[in-house]
């Protein structure tokens, strides 16, 4: 195994502690913005999706490919946030 | 130093900011502040990349971008709070396709390279991520098309459907050890590939309406995954940061959701819960006791403390608006008025707090099941608006009863409980309520918004 992996697999580890501990401290009022919110930051697909169309892609095909995973994955970033950001302006305290 | 050597810097401050918003997402007030700031890393990543790559086809990145951005931001501003699971599913969908077509981009180009060449955990990351991407893209379509009704939202099942996913299984794995013993062979690429979208299909349509915040949970975790194992393929860690933390989110909902049913995860995904247990509904004929609308007018201007127990009849009704009227009411009357919400009341982990909250509800007067259960005996009268399993209290002491062992809330130790309810029928899991029975019981028939807004006129005539 080369050194570039195990430091991945090291972030990799880390990175499940820190979701583990975060979310669990989230309450239920919030879950579903929660869901939400992990669905645009999962978007973060994008920066892969910009290489595939940007660098990778020389087919036609693959260009249809990588043009599509922008599409969509700047879809899943602009819904996710958007969407969150309404539900949780309507979260109100009693006499706010 | 140039343009690329900062790209990873900025994408450990955009991990970090991603971090920072899932945890200011603990308490509703700096909520929305969390979002914000991920939205902000999100846009830092993105500036990132494209400035720290040479990038040779922008006007298929602007165009991909100017789509998706127009139709994200068209869907997010007109979904309708009732629609949120639906929209949920929608994006989870999008995202694992993304990572599919991201794969299979890396993966042609290999391909179509003068020398093939790719390494053992590339072509086993990109195996994984195809399989697991794939199901999530044609699982989540399925979950969206059964939430927004265009396809029947209870179980379908068939004869020989656990033999027929057998073999499918059976044929992705056989396709991937082939693929990862010969990687150059994309016939098998393909195989898999479409295999895996089947499975997808057959993996959800077996699963009942009220399973859906299990489904969406599960779905959650494997788009993370999916994006993680994208991040191995490409080599791009910040990608394995994001997946990892979107995968943990999905695992804990699910668990949460499952010990809310008392059911296990395997269960949920394979049981047809549904459809199984049908028969169960069986029992002597007791007779429940109704209640018209001034009668209950009369019990309600007497009550000082009123717990309202919504369920998914709300959303399907649109009576969460009403719903805030009867509240105010209640409270000019001076009554406290408070609910009760079960984890899993509605189709998503969650659904009740936003349908409440939509309807300008506070939300420190919506409480947790283990928060108001032990209050429930000095509660005066307890309205159930379109929940029902979530209220049985066979859960509580019937062990033959296939909701045993679920927590429930108690609405059944209030002093008067009244049961909105167009019908008879059973709920969900096709169970009886004993609650109907109840001598505190009274049931109000009719559709919720429609009782609801009665009430309310009673109180302003009175």
């Amino acid at each position: 195994m080369n050194e570039a992996l195990i430091s991945q697999l090291f972030i990799l580890a880390l990175s499940i502690f820190l979701g583990f501990a975060l979310i669990s401290r989230v309450p239920p009022l919030l879950h579903t913005p929660l869901m939400s919110e992990a669905n645009a930051i999962c978007g973060i697909i994008i920066v892969g999706a910009l290489i595939a169309a940007g660098v990778e892609a020389e087919s036609p095909f693959t260009i249809i490919l990588g043009t599509s995973a922008v599409a969509l994955a700047a879809f899943n970033v602009i819904g996710g946030y958007m969407v969150t950001e309404r539900m949780l302006k309507m979260f109100k305290k009693k006499g706010s | 130093m140039n343009m690329a050597s900062l790209v990873p810097l900025v994408y450990i401050l955009a991990s970090v900011l991603f971090a920072f918003g899932l945890k200011f997402l603990g308490s509703p007030e700096t909520a929305r502040r969390g979002n914000q700031l991920s939205a902000l890393g999100m846009l830092l990543a993105v500036v990132a990349t494209l400035a720290g790559h040479h990038i040779i086809g922008w006007q298929w990145i602007l165009l991909g971008l100017a789509i998706g951005s127009g139709l994200g931001a068209l869907v997010a501003v007109k979904a309708a709070m009732t629609q949120m699971p639906e929209m949920v599913a929608l994006l989870h969908g999008c995202g694992a396709l993304a990572s599919v077509f991201v794969d299979w981009v890396h993966y042609e180009k290999k391909h179509s390279a003068f020398i093939f060449s790719i390494g053992g955990v590339e072509a086993f990351t990109l195996y994984v991520s195809i399989v697991l991407g794939a199901l999530t893209f044609t699982g989540s379509l399925i979950a969206w098309a059964k939430l927004s009704e265009r396809m029947p939202g209870r179980p379908i099942t068939f004869p020989g459907q656990q033999w027929i996913n057998g073999l499918i299984l059976l044929g992705i794995l056989v396709s991937g050890v082939l693929f990862l013993m010969n990687p150059v062979r994309i016939d098998l690429f393909y195989v898999f590939l479409a295999l895996s979208a089947l499975f997808g299909i057959f993996m959800v349509i077996p699963i009942g309406g009220a399973d859906m915040p299990v489904v969406i949970s599960v779905l959650n975790s494997y788009s993370g995954v999916v994006a993680c194992t994208t991040g191995f393929v490409i080599n791009n860690t910040l990608l394995i940061v994001v997946g990892a933390l979107v995968g943990a989110n999905g695992i804990i909902l699910s668990i949460i959701m499952c010990k809310a049913m008392n059911r296990s995860l395997g269960n949920v995904l394979f049981g047809a819960f549904g459809a199984a247990i049908k028969k169960a509904a069986a029992g002597e004929k007791k007779e429940a006791k109704s209640l018209t609308i001034p009668d209950a007018f009369l019990i309600l201007e007497a009550a000082r403390s009123v717990v309202i127990t919504p369920g998914y009849g709300l959303a399907v009704a649109q009576a969460q608006h009403a719903v805030r009227e009867l509240d105010e009411q209640l409270e000019k009357n001076g009554a406290e008025v408070r609910y009760a919400i079960h984890p899993v009341a509605g189709r998503m982990p969650g659904h009740m707090n936003v349908l409440l909250a939509e309807a300008n509800i506070p939300y420190d007067k919506l409480l947790e099941m283990e928060h108001i259960n032990p209050t429930m005996e000095n509660v005066d009268v307890c309205i159930v608006i379109g929940a029902n399993d979530t209220v049985n209290p066979a859960a509580l002491h019937d062990k033959t009863s296939p909701i045993y062992g679920m927590p429930i809330i108690e609405t059944f130790k209030a002093k008067t409980v009244f049961v909105i309810k167009r019908s008879m029928a059973a709920g969900f899991a096709g169970i009886e309520n004993e609650l109907f029975y109840y001598d505190n019981t009274r049931m109000i028939f009719g559709d919720a918004k429609d009782v609801v807004q009665k009430l309310v006129a009673e109180f302003k005539t009175k």
